[in-house]
């Protein structure tokens, strides 16, 4: 099994400064020592309530937010993974350590070697009406990243982009007109030709469907999946809205205030979660059918500050089977079998 | 099954006059609201859900404008048509007998002042008479009780407390009367006369403080001192429904009240309503376009597209029989793991110029010669569920 992209302890810290002189007061720890492999061709989920890191985490993986600490290692060979590792583990190796990482390792590029990885990882946006810019015909927005990415000039690139638009479902018609003129769905798809059109391997989708209709969200997952056969693509897709991450991802991952709580095949997640707010969580998908009834679990209060979030275990305060080593101890993400990672003090020995 | 409505909408027309053109936004609305039950309105962005809602407390914007039909409320025993009444009489329905939560709870809520503050308005407004009294009443009972005696310490404390003395009294005997009432105003703003208005206000208080308690927030008083922008948006929504629940209305139109709110969030929120629905004994309107959320809450579901109710039956019925096919479109559409998402065909049409006949012919599937020239009727299909289509009338069958 290979890994197209491994995370390793992850950090993404937003200081806060108050006082006068700006002093450093404290910092919201957004995306806290996260940790995660996605295989070459699966979609991984990811979803979690608003504010618990999905979006910072997926913007840190693209370094359009610089991380406070940890590995992005995109499409890289196993041997130098492994030596990474072992150095980093055993603490030294400090020339050798700098110039691998300055080799493989996505979050200490710089310049144009960030731009060449920038090209084979690509970003959709949630809401397209703020993530095209209003005074730019269709035809320039997809040639931007052409021209940046000095893929292809002119005619060439022209042709590209009217093939890229075809392959999303809008035609060359399209091409002179600014994105106002298009509904939420087609906009959505302008979006994703865009990140496409640099023919990344890796793209990261994020809540593409909050904003269309149930009927047009339909239309877009289906070209989600086209797309990912045509290009050979791999996916993490980033979501709250649960009945569709179930149907689009092979694996899922559950985040928690800045970190993984769960992880997991998608059936094996859905039908058997065992983190108490992975049950919780599952458990509040609103299901169209009235003729289910079924015990749900109404979680008390809110989520914490991350800013100064709960000693222990994260979720303690609110979760049901708390013990006394949560309050103190932070559980570990261990494997339960099968391939099922969870953190919880419930289910580690 | 009329007597049981309280309220009916018949024949609405709705239109929006803009530069593009005229909207039809709603087209021969029918609907009528059982007392006591949950009605859920479904339907895509556009369908006129949320302006069914606002016709009902005759609060559309300009350049909207309603052009036909009736809204009848059973009020003290007679039924009123809420479109031609004044708006001093309308003040009075919104809020008493039918009320509103609005979708996104940060906007609905005004930026600049407390949450006590936006709640007291209400409660001001259509309670005015109800606290006077009420405050009356205790002082009456706290000197009865005083002359009785046998009080400890602690009560007596409490007694005197709430006995009002000659002056406040024929003030809030005024307020009774006549709000309005110029002596009234005058003396709540001179100090030393204004006390019966701060014993009034401590009142309105005390009452912010029950509702939000009441809303299962924790620690209501400090809530209460907040401004909108302190609060999360699940916090936010609490508030919302409190000051639509403060004046005990009837009718409660809830605008897709968890759209914005994380599941866990809305599983707390849903729970909230329902137990609230018990609690003050009201009717709901539930506008959504979330078909699980429909499932868990409703009794029975009014399914709309382009303007029109499309179908209307029992929530069982149309989960498991739908008639209509946007209802059968709509329901293929929720995805289900291990099998291909299904789409609507095509687009909903713009209201400026509805296709001809039934507005969803252009995407049905079963769409006849009859479907692009003749409007279809509402017809009953079965018992307790009405459909509009020409599938289901009686001359094609």
């Amino acid at each position: 099994m290979s890994f197209l992209l491994e995370l390793d302890d992850l950090k993404k810290y937003y200081t806060l400064t108050g006082g006068l002189l700006r002093r450093k007061v404290g910092a919201v720890k957004a995306v806290d020592g996260v940790s995660i492999s996605v295989r070459k061709g699966e979609t991984f989920g990811l979803v979690g309530e608003s504010g618990c890191g999905k979006t910072t985490l997926a913007k840190t993986t693209l370094r359009l937010i610089n991380p406070n600490s940890g590995n992005i290692l995109f499409d890289v060979p196993d041997e130098a993974k492994e030596r990474i590792r072992t150095l980093q583990r055993e603490k030294k190796g400090g020339f050798e350590l700098r110039s691998l990482r300055r080799q493989w390792d996505l979050a200490v590029f710089r310049g144009r070697r960030l731009r060449e990885m920038r090209r084979k990882m690509q970003l959709v946006y949630q809401d397209p009406t703020r993530s095209l810019n209003p005074r730019m015909l269709v035809k320039d927005i997809l040639l931007e990243p052409l021209a940046v990415q000095n893929i292809a000039k002119g005619t060439a690139a022209l042709q590209r982009v009217s093939e890229m638009l075809q392959k999303v479902g809008l035609g060359e018609r399209h091409l002179y007109r600014y994105p106002h003129e298009f509904s939420g769905g087609q906009r959505q798809r302008i979006a994703i030709a865009r990140a496409l059109i640099t023919t990344p391997r890796l793209v990261f989708l994020d809540e593409p469907t909050s904003s269309v209709d149930v009927s047009v969200r339909a239309q877009l997952l289906n070209l989600f999946q086209v797309l990912r056969k045509d290009f050979d693509l791999t996916y993490v897709y980033i979501s709250h809205d649960l009945s569709v991450v179930e149907c689009i991802a092979d694996r899922v991952g559950v985040m928690y205030l800045g970190k993984i709580v769960e992880l997991a095949q998608t059936p094996e997640l859905y039908a058997r979660p065992l983190h108490p707010y992975s049950i919780a969580l599952f458990s509040a998908i609103p299901i169209p059918d009235p003729t289910v009834k079924r015990k749900r679990v109404v979680l008390s209060g809110e989520v914490p500050s991350p800013v100064n979030p709960p000693a222990g275990c994260r979720f303690h305060p609110r979760c049901e089977s708390s013990m006394q080593v949560c309050q103190t101890q932070e559980p570990k993400l261990v494997d339960v079998g099968n391939g099922h990672f969870v953190a919880c003090h419930l289910f580690s020995k | 099954m009329a007597e049981e409505s309280f309220l009916r909408i018949k024949d609405l027309d709705l239109r929006f006059y803009t530069y593009e053109g005229v909207v039809e936004a709603l087209d021969k609305v029918k609907l009528s609201i059982k007392d006591g039950e949950t009605l859920g309105v479904v339907g895509e962005t556009g369908c006129g859900k949320s302006v069914t809602g606002l016709s009902e407390l005759n609060l559309i914007p300009p350049p909207g404008k309603i052009e036909g039909g009736r809204i009848l409320l059973y009020k003290n025993e007679k039924w009123v048509n809420l479109l031609r009444q004044r708006d001093a009489y309308l003040r009075n329905v919104r809020g008493n007998d039918i009320s509103m939560i609005f979708q996104d709870p940060k906007s609905a809520l005004n930026p600049v002042y407390t949450v006590r503050q936006q709640i007291a308005e209400a409660i001001m407004h259509h309670r005015l008479e109800e606290l006077c009294q009420i405050l009356l009443d205790e002082s009456k009972n706290a000197i009865e009780s005083l002359k009785k005696g046998g009080l400890s310490d602690r009560e007596k404390a409490a007694a005197e407390k709430s006995v009002l003395n000659k002056r406040e009294k024929r003030m809030l005997e005024r307020m009774l009367e006549d709000p309005s009432n110029p002596i009234v105003r005058i003396a709540s703003k001179i100090p030393g006369l204004n006390r019966f208005k701060k014993r009034f206000n401590n009142k309105v208080t005390t009452e912010v403080v029950r509702m939000l308690r009441d809303m299962r927030i924790p620690d209501p008083e400090r809530v209460a001192d907040m401004y909108p922008h302190e609060l999360s948006g699940g916090m936010a929504q609490r508030v919302v429904i409190a000051m639509a629940l403060s004046c005990n209305p009837n009718l409660l139109i809830a605008d897709e009240p968890t759209t914005n709110l994380d599941v866990t969030v809305q599983l707390q929120i849903l729970t909230l309503i329902k137990d609230l629905k018990k609690q003050y004994g009201m009717t709901i309107q539930y506008i959504t376009h979330d078909m699980g959320v429909v499932a868990d809450m409703c009794d029975r579901v009014a399914v709309m597209y382009a303007g029109n109710v499309v179908e209307l039956a029992e929530v069982m019925e149309i989960f498991k029989n739908p008639l209509h096919p946007y209802t059968r479109a709509l329901l293929e559409c929720i995805p289900r793991p291990g099998t291909e998402f299904k789409s609507i065909e095509g687009f909903v049409p713009s209201l400026i110029s509805p296709p001809k006949g039934c507005r969803f012919n252009d995407r049905c599937p079963f769409a006849m010669d009859k479907c692009t020239r003749q409007k279809p009727e509402f017809v009953t299909a079965k018992k307790d569920h009405q459909v509009l289509c020409h599938l289901y009338a009686g001359e094609t069958r």
